[in-house]
């Protein structure tokens, strides 16, 4: 049974819509009859062929050069209510990032529907069921919407690959609502991209992420070094992030980002639940720690017990006798 | 400034959590709780706050009888009041849920500012923070790693994917505080002492003049996550580098 109408909530990054948003399409397909995208962006219309090629048939766009000066969240959730009285969807779709998270907050608590988050997967049995992981995904619990709809769902990054449906370029129909005098009480004075020299964390191949058992925040600089040598990027654990030692966009795990590279080498980090749900997704999972009985080494394929830092230390020597 | 700052009471996160096997609902008898460590964090930009520019931080929170621990810690903080809304009617609440009602009691106190985390550690719904905005008709400047105040207006570091927003935000505002945001402090003794003759108000959803409130969410399976192969582990005798370079040259990343 196919829900009639699911839509996903598309955010637009330099001229194209966000890997997430086309991965929801690409599962939103499987689930409903009508698929379509909502976005809000000066740049929406350079973003709805490739949300067009996944499966939007129709996308909903809001154009106002102010979406891009604004927090999303309190205009957001007035488009959507807008556009969801009209068209009644049954289910929306979100990505778990800083934006959609503030619009699907606000949109649960305007329309009074409940709004489910950390989803994993999303299935239709008779009622619309979010699967999520617990307990540092010890445990998977399937919660399942009662009849309030929409159904508003925040839905991890990768949770599904993102294939394209081989569908033609969508309808555009324009958002022609105004954004509200009151969300201009927050205004976005500076966007400040980090100078990121190597590939982002969620994209990287390598994660190469730090906790405690470094000692010092000055460590990470070897991690770094390792980073560069494969084409990594540096994670941290939260113990490090509530330290101060790194900052919260280093963080991987339940409050933080979820990564699936090909290899995860953990150092010195204890495998806390906190972590393990961000990265336990890994091809393969690689574990330097000191303590023969960090829960880490439960995950890891290979698993090394002894000195973080003296370990990567001797990968970096070793890695560069290799490229001479 | 007058900052209210909601609190949450949580299982130790270096626990293990357990759900009823027939309620679906966190349990929480034998499970040591605390004060959530991501809402120190809050504590302690609201305390500042009030600090800088005058006023007092109310702390509010949702939950058993027990929450009273996790307010009397912020009270030993610095915070000035405690309110804890504990109604049988809110166990197992939703986020939205928990949202109407922080937002209740919130209005109730009057407010500037209100600050949370971002997330609990045990729910991590992480949309609670942005419904209570919506319910009292503010902006909500999410993921700070940073935040200043003239006493009017906030400005706010504000995390995204590629770096940060400069956000600025008229008063009254949501705001919700990333971990790192600043170094909480620890109470003090004095602060402990102090704590105890300090107000707490215990209010139920009916004095908070909320109807029904129950949620519209069932948890419907419960099942073990599948496990991953066991691995190799190895002592490192001199060799453990090696074999690293050996295991990334076989998957093929170097």
């Amino acid at each position: 049974m196919a829900l009639n109408r699911v839509w996903v909530f598309a955010e637009v990054l330099d001229g194209q819509p966000i890997t997430a948003a086309l991965e929801l399409l690409t599962k939103a397909r499987s689930l409903g009859d009508t698929v379509e995208a909502v976005c809000l962006s000066p740049e929406a219309g350079s973003a709805a062929a490739a949300l067009g090629a996944h499966g939007a048939t129709t996308v909903y766009a809001g154009t106002d050069a102010a979406y891009a000066d604004l927090l999303l969240g309190g205009p957001g959730a007035d488009a959507l209510a807008a556009l969801a009285g009209q068209h009644s969807p049954d289910l929306i779709l979100f990505p778990t990032t800083y934006s959609s998270r503030d619009i699907a907050g606000r949109l649960a608590a305007k329309l009074d529907v409940p709004v489910i988050s950390n989803g994993l997967d999303v299935g239709v049995d008779g009622g619309i069921t979010v699967g999520s992981s617990i307990f540092g995904a010890s445990q998977m619990v399937g919660t399942r919407f009662e009849d309030a709809r929409p159904a508003i769902a925040l839905i991890r990054p990768k949770s599904f690959a993102a294939e394209p449906s081989g569908g033609g370029a969508p309808t555009i129909v324009p958002i022609e609502l105004p954004i509200a005098d009151q969300h201009r009480a927050a205004r976005v004075v500076e966007r400040v991209v980090d100078k990121a020299t190597g590939p982002k964390l969620e994209e990287a191949p390598v994660v190469i992420s730090g906790g405690r058992g470094l000692g010092d925040p000055k460590n990470f600089a070897l991690l770094e070094e390792l980073a560069s040598l494969v084409g990594g990027a540096v994670g941290a654990s939260r113990a490090v992030v509530d330290a101060g030692w790194v900052p919260y966009a280093m963080q991987v795990g339940q409050t933080g980002k979820t990564v699936k590279p090909t290899v995860y080498i953990a150092v010195g980090i204890s495998g806390a639940m906190q972590h393990t749900v961000g990265m336990k997704g890994a091809k393969n999972i690689v574990a330097i720690n000191k303590d023969a009985e960090a829960p880490i080494f439960k995950l890891a394929d290979l698993g090394i017990v002894g000195d973080g830092l003296k370990v990567v230390g001797q990968v970096i020597e070793e890695l560069k006798a290799r490229q001479g | 400034m007058n900052v209210v700052v909601c609190v949450k009471q949580v299982p130790d996160p270096n626990s293990v959590g357990r759900l009823d096997p027939t309620t679906h609902n966190l349990k929480r008898d034998g499970v040591e709780v605390v004060l959530d460590p991501g809402d120190e964090f809050g504590i302690e930009a609201g305390l500042q706050l009030a600090e800088a520019h005058g006023g007092q931080v109310t702390v509010v929170s949702m939950g058993p009888e027990k929450g009273l621990d996790a307010i009397r810690k912020a009270l030993a903080m610095g915070a000035a009041k405690g309110v804890l809304v504990t109604d049988p009617a809110l166990a197992g609440a939703d986020a939205l849920t928990t949202a109407k009602v922080l937002a209740a009691a919130i209005r109730r106190e009057g407010f500037d500012l209100v600050i949370a985390a971002t997330e609990s550690t045990d729910g991590y719904t992480g949309v609670v923070p942005q419904a209570v905005a919506e319910y009292l008709g503010v902006p909500a400047v999410t993921f700070a790693k940073a935040i200043e105040s003239d006493g009017s207006t906030l400005k706010v570091r504000r995390q995204t994917e590629a770096g940060y927003d400069r956000v600025e935000a008229d008063l009254p505002a949501v705001v919700s505080v990333t971990a790192g945001v600043n170094e909480p402090r620890y109470p003090s003794l004095k602060g402990i002492m102090a704590a105890k003759s300090k107000p707490v108000d215990r209010l139920t959803v009916a004095d908070l003049g909320l109807g029904a409130v129950s949620a519209r969410q069932t948890i419907v399976s419960v099942v073990p996550a599948e496990e991953r192969a066991a691995g190799e582990i190895v002592e490192d005798d001199g060799t453990g580098a090696h074999r690293v370079v050996e295991f990334l040259a076989s998957r093929k990343v170097i």
